[in-house]
């Protein structure tokens, strides 16, 4: 037996564990970036935006006068618009997932409706908004209305809502199903009471992160063409309105300096409303989540 | 647990019923809101008549400032009409004019023939109202000391679109041989039309420019380059007067008195908002809110760094307005 030659092993050894190293510190370096990239954006916005943000800035309308400037209207919006999304786009999209999961065969035709469900999610955010303004603004005639709006963004998280909830729904056991079906259970039974209340977390996730992307998303309220000034609530679903990131943008626009402070206290409100959705999300993840 | 699950799954259910309902629910509380406003406002409407109605408009972003002044005011004197103005740029705001889903229209240039057309068309009968004038203003890097002062075929030369890469050097001998960098507002905005009708007379802008509908990014990059040049409104050159050089137009600066004489001419321009005749006619609320726009643009236009027209040129707008009712 020929022993091993040390010096040769360690030789290989330090190059291989450099080796090793480096990958490890790239790596590392790629994950910090982006934490760094986002530290770095919230100090920029949080020390521009933060003088502006107080309880006025909550409860006024918009102004021409930067430090009376409110965000009322475009948080109100934005609200009324979210009231919309998430019915529509909750239950045509769990409503589609349970389709496709648990009752579509498995043929060429499905398979086509599945492939194009992915596709629609990579869908530039614009080319909806285009959709939007021809269907439901001018073919419905529904104006540049909360609804309008609405239906637009649903469309746009539609695809997002349905994959999470295929996953989801899939992730549930077949033998939890078959259970069901051995204790008698009709299909519609065993969805309703076995595989709905297991899937629930992952769809409720996917759901919330989708409708966070919705309220950010400005590019089909542009295309829409959603108001920025205006000096009321909306009190249905065919009034006019406005939304935060319509207005964000509107402010970042002026030519007064001060501004972009008020655009600065405005992206604070949002990523608020964002934060909390997306901590709303991880809360009912983490509670109700069990792995099987 | 089991338990549990009902309870998480009636929770979805149930919120996203609650969810849509929460809609209605705003929508009573707000109704029931205007209604308890509603029996106020109709005791003072012997006084001084409270409207109800809404108005809606939208267009150039040069524009929106005047308006956004105006609207605000409006609102504490008819605070039961809903005025809701875009601002979707004056070549955007005409295509929602055409498309019947505005009562006015706010342009920061003439509107065009083919617009024009386009409004016949539909059957869309319009009138212009003068709001207040702008100066368009040439910028250029607070470090560039040789273009002070330009002539209007200068200009020409300097961004008109000749297939050739353009240096300082070109237009005048004496300039640094360095290439020009060219910022300009985007092509939906009507300053970039009426900058490329008045000064190239149609032709195209030299392609190398950086277009944006953003006028604060026009500003951060002339002043970020010492081989920059860029327009844009005179209120954004107010407000960063500090960072930019002004450009002389045939000798003349653009200042609140050259503008409003016209003598800062070509590029001193009037500002616009085009009105449906139809809806100044039949809806009292648009009728109130452009006469009220027209009494006070002048005093909203100084506010936000803009020049007022002559009191006449107010009085005759209004004059027109009262033709149409």
């Amino acid at each position: 037996m020929r022993y091993m030659d040390d010096s040769v092993v360690m030789k290989r050894m330090t190059k291989r564990i450099t080796f090793n190293k480096v990958w490890k510190t790239l790596f590392f370096l790629a994950t910090t970036f982006a934490l760094v990239m986002l530290a770095i954006l919230l100090y920029r916005i949080v020390t521009q935006g933060i003088d502006y943000l107080n309880f006025d800035f909550l409860t006024n309308f918009a102004s021409r006068f930067a430090d009376k400037a409110g965000i009322k209207a475009a948080l109100v919006g934005s609200l009324w618009l979210m009231g919309v999304v998430a019915p529509v786009s909750i239950i045509l999209g769990v409503g589609t997932a349970i389709y496709l999961e648990e009752y579509a065969k498995k043929n060429r035709l499905n398979d086509f409706i599945r492939m194009n469900i992915s596709n629609l999610a990579g869908v530039p955010s614009i080319v909806f908004g285009l959709l939007g303004l021809t269907i439901f603004v001018r073919m419905m005639e529904l104006g540049k209305s909360i609804l309008a709006a609405g239906f637009t963004m649903s469309l746009l998280i539609l695809p997002v809502i349905i994959v999470a909830a295929q996953e989801a729904i899939r992730a549930v056991p077949s033998e939890q199903r078959e259970a069901s079906y051995g204790m008698g259970a009709t299909k519609w039974q065993t969805i309703l009471r076995v595989v709905l209340p297991a899937a629930i977390p992952g769809i409720l996730t996917g759901s919330i992160l989708a409708l966070s992307r919705a309220i950010g998303e400005t590019a089909p309220l542009v295309v829409i063409g959603i108001p920025v000034i205006l000096q009321f609530l909306p009190d249905n679903l065919l009034s006019q309105f406005t939304a935060l990131p319509m207005q964000i943008y509107d402010w970042a626009k002026r030519p007064q300096e001060a501004f972009q402070y008020v655009a600065a206290a405005g992206i604070l409100v949002l990523m608020t409303v964002l934060l909390l959705m997306n901590s709303i999300a991880i809360f009912i993840r983490n509670k109700f989540q069990k792995r099987y | 647990m089991k338990k549990w699950k009902y309870l998480t799954m009636t929770a979805v259910m149930g919120s996203a019923l609650m969810l849509g309902a929460c809609g209605s629910d705003n929508s009573t509380q707000n109704g029931n809101n205007t209604e308890t406003n509603a029996p106020a406002s109709s005791g003072q409407d012997a006084a001084d008549e409270k409207l109800q109605g809404s108005v809606a408009g939208d267009g150039s972003s040069t524009v929106a400032p005047i308006i956004e002044a105006v609207v605000e005011e409006y609102a504490g004197a008819q605070p039961d009409v809903k005025v809701s103005v875009g601002v979707s740029g004056t070549g955007g705001g005409f295509e929602k004019f055409i498309a019947g889903e505005t009562d006015f229209s706010n342009a920061s240039r003439y509107i065009k023939d083919e617009e024009k057309a386009k409004l016949e068309e539909a059957g869309i009968a319009f009138t212009e109202l003068a709001l207040a004038y702008d100066g368009l203003s040439v910028v250029v890097n607070p470090e560039n000391d040789w273009a002070k002062d330009l002539t209007v075929e200068q200009l020409k030369q300097i961004w008109i679109e000749d297939g050739k890469e353009k240096k300082w050097s070109d237009i005048d001998p004496s300039w640094p041989a360095e290439k020009i960098v060219f910022y300009s507002p985007g092509t939906d905005s009507g300053t970039y039309d009426y900058f490329d009708e008045v000064i190239l007379d149609g032709a195209d802008l030299v392609s190398s420019a950086t277009l944006s509908e953003d006028d604060n990014m026009l500003v951060q990059g002339v002043a970020g380059d010492k081989n920059a040049i860029g327009f844009f409104g005179y209120a954004y050159y107010l407000e960063n007067k500090d960072k930019l050089n002004i450009v002389k137009v045939n000798g003349v600066e653009p200042t609140n008195e050259t503008i409003e004489t016209g003598k800062y001419s070509p590029l001193s321009r009037p500002l616009f908002t085009y009105v449906k005749n139809s809806a100044i006619k039949d809806n009292a609320a648009a009728y109130d809110f452009v006469k009220f726009t027209l009494e006070n643009s002048g005093d909203m236009a100084e506010a936000v760094g803009y020049v007022r027209l002559p009191e006449e040129k107010y009085a005759e707008g209004l004059k027109t307005l009262e033709g149409l009712k």
